[in-house]
């Protein structure tokens, strides 16, 4: 019988043939933590009885989700990820250096193959570049760094086919909300999804990453996708580990297969308090908008960027919307500026805040108030998500996004079709 | 000890934003402190109800999205014996067992706020004695027994020099 990538990686890892459903302690190739979940590594860690991370090199903290720190108790959690970096000489990506989901692929320390935990639920990210990854909790995280190792349960596999040409003002985001309204916030929850399809294979990387860093939204342990000539050419531009790229056996077995023809989708809108609950752009066309944020680990990428600023270019944000933009690591914000784009993002009136997660955790950088409605290009918008349960966030891509913060209500990015 | 049925108004994907949120837990360190404050979103006046021994009842996929650890700690601290729901996003699951906090599988449509309940693993059953009733709870899985046995996966960590599943 044939194997899945994740049975394929994880036997891999193991030192055993293994199949779904099997349980086996497996080598981790890299491990990380962000600052919500590194102060529990730290303390899960010292209470293992262990001397020294067991390689220090697979090992790093990313300071992302309230950087800089907005507040007292912040500060000594950030001090406390310092403190433990300089003692043990491991990474420490300090505020301004990015999210986790950018750097961890961009700063090379993953490549083809490999398997990846991060204490942060959207570590299923890299399945894009064909890396089995996902995310754990703090304590787990701090196993791994003592041990290098972690046991797994080898998923189930659901296999997912998107064919078509994407229709301009459509973007991989809006192809992710399509497919998880249809399976739902508990549609693949335990298992492993592999993507296909011509509409797949015709993305850049950069939007793949927001297809696989969705896949936890219906409760996805990774999100996989096979390794072409694009991720390799972008995977050895980053890393020197050599790519193992795994592909999976045709006479694979699969928990269900399912297909999806997107050559006429609309852009898609996630509505309040959920991911599934998503509707066609236009049936939202008299929500009006507070908030506009384009960034995050989903869609802060350059190429996410371009597309805001294009839309943007020469034009005024509305009155009554504030828009954020946050880059997702130093360098897309460098190259951002170097491109020209940040002068178009503030000519028009927009806040182009540090590299990091931005407002999507709700801890800094544009609380909403009261009633404030919100539209960003985040992965959830559960009640409370953005700092205040009294408010509402839809998710869209960042085409729709900056229609929208345009507008001053959900508005179709093909509005602006010659843009597109 | 006896055991409550304590059952959130929202009952289905129950997130672990909605378990602990985000404006706490990226400041508060103290357990204690974050017990305080779980389901404020969803449920503001659920914390005070709690009591300890109080088993929290809830419906599919309960803690799905973020991979906050403090989200069982916090229901640790809140004082609950342990989580019945019809389903479990996966990252709680792990996380839960890990620090020794019980969860079980079954159909909760059967289960009022206040029930008395009892939980047996061993037989595989859950008696809510209020109703006269006994439900099947779905078999745990041997890795996770053992890790409630140490104590959670840092004293079994400990206790076997790395993992020892045999």
């Amino acid at each position: 019988m044939g194997k899945t990538i994740s049975e394929k990686i994880l036997s891999e890892h193991s030192g055993e043939d293994l199949k779904s459903g099997d349980v086996a302690v497996c080598d981790v190739d890299f491990c990380f933590g962000q600052d919500g979940t590194s102060s529990i590594i730290i303390d899960s860690f010292k209470s293992l009885g262990v001397k020294f991370p067991f390689d220090k090199s697979k090992f790093s903290m990313i300071i992302d989700h309230s950087a800089p720190s907005p507040n007292l108790g912040v500060s000594a959690i950030h001090k406390k990820m310092r403190s433990f970096a300089k003692t043990f000489d491991v990474g420490l990506y300090d505020i301004g250096c990015g999210v986790c989901h950018q750097l961890v692929p961009q700063k090379g320390h993953i490549t083809c193959g490999d398997l990846v935990l991060g204490a942060d639920s959207h570590t299923c990210t890299y399945g894009a570049i064909n890396v089995f990854s996902t995310g754990v909790g703090s304590t787990d995280l701090a196993i791994t760094v003592a041990s290098g190792k972690n046991w797994f349960r080898v998923p189930e596999t659901i296999k997912i086919i998107v064919n078509g040409k994407l229709p301009r003002g459509v973007y991989s985001k809006d192809v992710i909300l399509h497919i998880i309204k249809d399976m739902g916030a508990n549609g693949a929850t335990y298992k492993a999804v592999e993507f296909y399809g011509n509409a797949i294979a015709g993305l850049s990387v950069d939007a793949r990453f927001t297809i696989s860093n969705m896949a936890v939204e219906m409760g996805a342990k990774a999100g996989l996708m096979e390794a072409d000539n694009k991720v390799l050419k972008w995977v050895l531009g980053r890393s020197r580990n050599i790519p193992k790229p795994v592909k999976a056996d045709i006479d694979a077995r699969y928990a269900e297969v399912r297909k999806y023809d997107i050559a006429s989708l609309a852009p898609k809108v996630a509505k309040p308090h959920s991911v599934d609950n998503v509707a066609d752009v236009g049936e939202l066309a008299d929500v009006k908008i507070d908030l506009a944020y384009v960034g995050t680990c989903t869609n802060g990428r350059l190429e996410d960027l371009e597309i805001a600023a294009r839309i943007l270019k020469g034009k005024a944000i509305h009155p009554d919307v504030k828009f954020i933009i946050a880059p997702a690591s130093r360098e897309i914000y460098l190259e951002a500026a170097r491109k020209g784009l940040v002068e178009i993002f503030i000519k028009a009136g927009s806040s182009v805040v540090g590299p990091g997660c931005g407002p999507c955790v709700g801890t800094h950088n544009g609380v909403l108030a009261d009633g404030e409605v919100a539209i960003s290009t985040a992965n959830r918008n559960f009640k409370g998500r953005m700092g205040n349960p009294n408010s509402f966030i839809y998710l869209a891509s960042p085409a729709t996004v900056t229609a929208s913060a345009i507008k001053g209500r959900i508005a179709d990015p093909r509005e602006f079709k010659k843009r597109l | 000890m006896l055991h409550f049925a304590r059952r959130l108004k929202v009952q289905d994907n129950v997130n672990t934003d909605y378990v602990i949120s985000g404006r706490y837990k990226f400041k508060i360190q103290d357990p204690k402190e974050l017990a305080r404050h779980i389901f404020e979103d969803i449920d503001p006046n659920f914390a005070a109800r709690v009591t300890k021994g109080d088993i929290l009842v809830a419906g599919e996929n309960f803690g799905c999205g973020s991979s906050r650890e403090q989200a069982p700690q916090a229901l640790i601290q809140a004082g609950f014996h342990a989580v019945v729901a019809k389903s479990f996003a996966r990252i709680f699951y792990r996380n839960a067992f890990n620090l020794g906090l019980l969860l079980v599988e079954c159909n909760t449509d059967f289960i009022d706020d206040g029930d008395e309940l009892e939980v047996d693993i061993e037989t595989g059953k859950l008696k809510n004695k209020g109703k006269g009733l006994i439900l099947d709870i779905k078999p745990i899985p041997p890795v996770m027994k053992k890790l409630l046995a140490d104590g959670g996966v840092v004293e079994h960590f400990r206790k076997h020099g790395g993992f020892d599943f045999g």
